[in-house]
C-alpha cells in the first residue's frame, strides 16, 4: 500500500474503478515481423467483480493477462493503458510494479507443475510473500501460511509444508498456488487457465474451490479460460477474444443465453454435450483462427462465419447492443437488425 | 543414499581394475623398452636388470604380481629415477599438482560462473557477445599456445613474472594457474549462460516475479540454485580436463609435479612410474566424480539415489 500510493485498501477501493483496460495493445517484434496478440482492448471491472476471458489458444487473452501484470516475454511491448485503482501499471517502474505484484494482484498460471519452484520447499516459497509484502516475522508469516493452506484443504499442512513440490499432486500444486496468491489478500486474481493442465475431477475441485474463496474474500478475478464450464460456475461478466480483439462482452447469462456474436453461438455451439443421447455429431467451428502476422481485412472470423457478407470486409466497430452488453458484428444476433 | 553411495564405490573397483589393465598392456605394447637409453648396455647386464624387475618373466605373471603390489598400495620401483619408489615420487609431486589444479579450479569455477551469469542478464548486449566471444577464444587456442605467449609476453617482454621453474610462492603459480583455468573458465561460462537463460524461461520464475520479488531475489533465491546444477556436473569432466592439461603445463613451466613425472615417465618407458600415475590420477577422478554425485543429490530435491 505504501509505495503505491494508497493510505489504506479501503480508501483504494473507495470511487475508483478495479481495473480499467483502455485500448490496450501488445505486439511483438518476431523475426517475421511485428505480431499483433491484442488489437486495442477495452474492458473494466469493478471491485468484488469476476470477469472470464474466453478465446481459443492465440486469441490474445493470455497476453492480456501478462501484459496487465507486466510479465510479457522480453520482446513483447504493450501500448494503452491498464489503470488498477487509476494508476497506469503498464506505465510502472520495475519497483512500483513489484509492490502491486503478490499484494494487490495475484496470479496463477496455467500449469501447477512447472510453476512451483522445484529446488525450494513448499514453506520456503510460501514465506517469501509475507516476508517481502508484510515484512512478517517467520514464525507469524508461517502461521499465516499454514492458516491459508487449511483453507485452501491440503491435508497435514505441517508436514507438507516441508515437502518439495514433486511430492504433491497437479490438483494440490494448484492449490498451493491459489493460496500463495491469496496470502495477502489481494484486489484481484488473475487466473490464467487454472484448471487446464488438471485431470477433470480435480478441475471441479478446484473450480469449486475458487468459487469458495471469491466469496469468501471477496477477491475479485480475472479468469483466462477457453472452458466454458469454469466460466458458468464461477464469472459474472464474459468477454470473447478473437484474433486478438473483443467480439463480445457481456453479462454471464446474456452470454449462455442470448449470444450475438457468431463466434460467441459458435463457441457455444462447439460444447459437447453428455445429455444427449444416441447419435450425437459434434459442432466444431470450421477453419483455424487466421494468422496474426498477415490478418485478413475486415473482420476476422469472416472466413469462418456461416452469416458472413459483403460488409464483413470492413472491420466492423464495438457497438452496444444493450446495457453491458457489447458487440463486433454488423449483425445482431446472426440477424440484421 | 548411503546404500547407492556404497555401491557406487563398489563399481570404483573394476573400473580401476579395468583402467589398470588396459594401460598395463598398453605400455608393454609401445615399442622399446625402460632401459634402451642407456648406451651399449651389456647383455648381462640388461638381463640382470630385467630379472630385478621381473621383467624376464611371461607378461601375464607381470601382470598378476603388479595387481598383487597393487593391492598392498605399492606401485614398485622407478625404472628410471633408480633412487625412488613411486610411491615416492607421486607424494613429492602431488602436493605441487594439487596447488595449481586447486587453484585453477577455483579461478575457473569463480569467474567461470561470474562471466556467465551476467553475460546470461545482458542476454545479446555487446557485453554478452564480448564475453561470449572471449569464451570461445579460451576454448579453441589449446594451452600449448596460450603457455608460451603468457611466457613471451609477460616474462620475456615485460619481465613480471618468471618464465618458469617452482618454488612455493604466487610468482611462480600465477602463469600455469592462469593457462590451466583459461580453457575451463570458457566452458563453464558458456554453461552458466546456457542454463541460466534457460532457468529465466521456465515457469516458477514467472511466478516468482508475480509475487513482486525484486529481480535481484529472483536470481539469488530462485534461478541460481538450478542454474548451477549443469555447472555442478561438469565438475568431474573439469577435473579430468584440469588434469590432462596440467601434463602439457608443468612440461612448458618446468614444475616438478605428477604432470612432468609422466611424460618423463612414458618418454623413457618407465613404466611403472607411468602405471603409478595413471592409476592414481584414475583412482582421484573416479573419487571426484562420486562426490560431485552426492553435491548434486544434495542441492537437487529431485533426486532420490536407490
Amino acid at each position: 500500500m505504501r509505495k503505491f500510493g494508497y493510505k489504506t485498501r479501503s480508501m483504494a477501493v473507495k470511487g475508483k474503478k478495479l481495473l480499467e483496460v483502455e485500448q490496450l495493445e501488445v505486439v511483438f517484434n518476431t523475426r517475421d515481423g511485428e505480431v499483433k496478440a491484442v488489437n486495442k482492448l477495452d474492458f473494466s471491472m469493478q471491485s468484488g467483480e469476476t470477469l472470464a476471458i474466453v478465446g481459443e489458444s492465440g486469441s490474445g487473452k493470455s497476453q492480456t493477462a501478462l501484459a496487465i501484470m507486466k510479465l510479457l516475454a522480453a520482446n513483447g511491448k504493450t501500448r494503452g493503458a491498464a489503470r488498477f485503482y487509476g494508476r497506469n501499471l503498464l506505465e510502472m517502474t520495475a519497483t512500483e510494479i513489484n509492490e502491486v505484484r503478490g499484494e494487490h494482484i495475484a496470479m496463477i498460471f496455467q500449469d501447477p507443475t512447472s510453476s512451483l519452484n522445484p529446488y525450494m520447499t513448499i514453506e520456503e516459497q510460501m514465506l517469501e510473500v509475507l516476508m517481502r509484502h508484510r515484512k512478517m516475522s517467520r514464525k507469524d508469516a508461517r502461521l499465516r501460511v499454514l492458516e491459508m493452506l487449511t483453507q485452501v484443504d491440503i491435508p497435514d499442512p505441517e508436514r507438507r509444508i516441508r515437502q518439495y513440490p514433486h511430492e504433491y499432486s497437479g490438483g494440490m500444486q494448484q492449490r498451493v498456488l491459489i493460496a500463495m496468491g491469496l496470502l495477502c489478500q489481494p484486489e484481484l486474481l488473475i487466473a490464467d487457465e487454472p484448471t487446464t493442465a488438471l485431470d477433470v475431477t480435480v478441475q471441479d475441485q478446484i473450480k469449486r474451490l475458487m468459487r469458495e474463496l471469491k466469496e469468501k474474500f471477496n477477491t475479485s478475478i480475472l479468469l483466462i479460460t477457453h472452458d466454458l464450464g469454469v466460466v458458468a460456475g464461477l464469472a459474472d461478466k464474459v468477454l470473447v477474444m478473437y484474433a486478438g480483439q473483443l467480439v463480445e462482452s457481456a453479462p454471464v447469462d446474456e452470454i449462455f443465453y442470448r449470444p450475438r456474436h457468431p463466434y460467441t453461438a459458435a463457441l457455444l455451439k462447439a460444447v459437447p454435450r453428455l445429455d444427449q443421447v444416441g447419435d450425437y455429431d459434434m459442432h466444431p467451428i470450421p477453419g483455424n483462427p487466421p494468422n496474426l502476422l498477415k490478418l485478413p481485412k475486415g473482420c476476422a472470423f469472416r472466413n469462418r462465419c456461416e452469416m458472413a457478407f459483403d460488409a464483413c470486409a470492413q472491420m466492423p466497430e464495438v457497438r452496444e447492443v444493450a446495457p453491458g452488453h457489447k458487440l463486433r458484428c454488423f449483425l445482431d444476433g446472426g440477424a440484421l437488425k | 543414499m548411503l546404500n547407492y553411495s556404497l555401491r557406487r564405490l563398489a563399481w570404483a573397483f573394476p573400473t580401476l581394475l579395468l583402467l589398470i589393465t588396459v594401460a598395463f598392456f598398453m605400455i608393454r605394447v609401445a615399442p622399446g623398452g625402460p632401459f634402451d637409453s642407456e648406451k651399449n648396455l651389456p647383455p648381462e647386464i640388461e638381463q640382470n636388470l630385467n630379472a630385478k624387475y621381473h621383467l624376464d618373466e611371461p607378461l601375464v605373471q607381470q601382470y598378476f604380481r603388479y595387481l598383487g603390489q597393487i593391492l598392498r598400495f605399492d606401485f614398485g620401483p622407478s625404472f628410471q629415477y633408480r633412487d625412488w619408489t613411486v610411491n615416492q615420487l607421486i607424494a613429492k609431486g602431488f602436493p605441487v599438482s594439487l596447488s595449481i589444479g586447486a587453484l585453477a579450479m577455483l579461478l575457473s569455477f569463480t569467474l567461470g560462473i561470474g562471466i556467465g551469469t551476467i553475460a546470461a542478464l545482458r542476454q545479446n548486449s555487446v557485453l554478452d557477445h564480448g564475453l561470449m566471444g572471449y569464451a570461445m577464444l579460451g576454448i579453441s587456442i589449446p594451452n600449448f599456445v596460450i603457455a608460451p605467449l603468457l611466457i613471451l609476453v609477460i616474462s620475456v617482454y615485460w619481465g613480471w613474472l618468471p618464465s618458469g621453474g617452482w618454488e612455493w610462492n604466487w610468482r611462480n603459480m600465477v602463469l600455469p594457474v592462469i593457462t590451466l583455468a583459461m580453457p575451463v573458465t570458457a566452458y563453464i561460462a558458456r554453461l552458466m549462460r546456457g542454463s541460466m537463460i534457460e532457468v529465466l524461461h521456465s515457469d516458477f520464475i514467472r511466478t516468482a516475479r508475480a509475487k513482486g520479488l525484486s529481480e535481484m531475489t529472483v536470481i539469488r533465491r530462485h534461478a541460481m540454485k538450478p542454474a548451477l546444477l549443469p555447472v555442478i556436473s561438469f565438475m568431474g569432466p573439469a577435473l579430468a580436463g584440469l588434469i590432462t592439461g596440467s601434463v602439457v603445463i608443468e612440461k612448458i613451466f618446468a614444475i616438478p609435479g605428477i604432470g612432468s613425472f609422466f611424460v618423463q615417465g612414458a618418454m623413457n618407458r618407465d613404466y611403472t612410474l607411468v602405471m603409478g600415475v595413471v592409476i592414481f590420477y584414475g583412482a582421484l577422478i573416479i573419487l571426484f566424480n562420486f562426490l560431485v554425485d552426492l553435491i548434486y543429490a544434495w542441492l537437487n530435491p529431485r533426486v532420490h539415489y536407490k
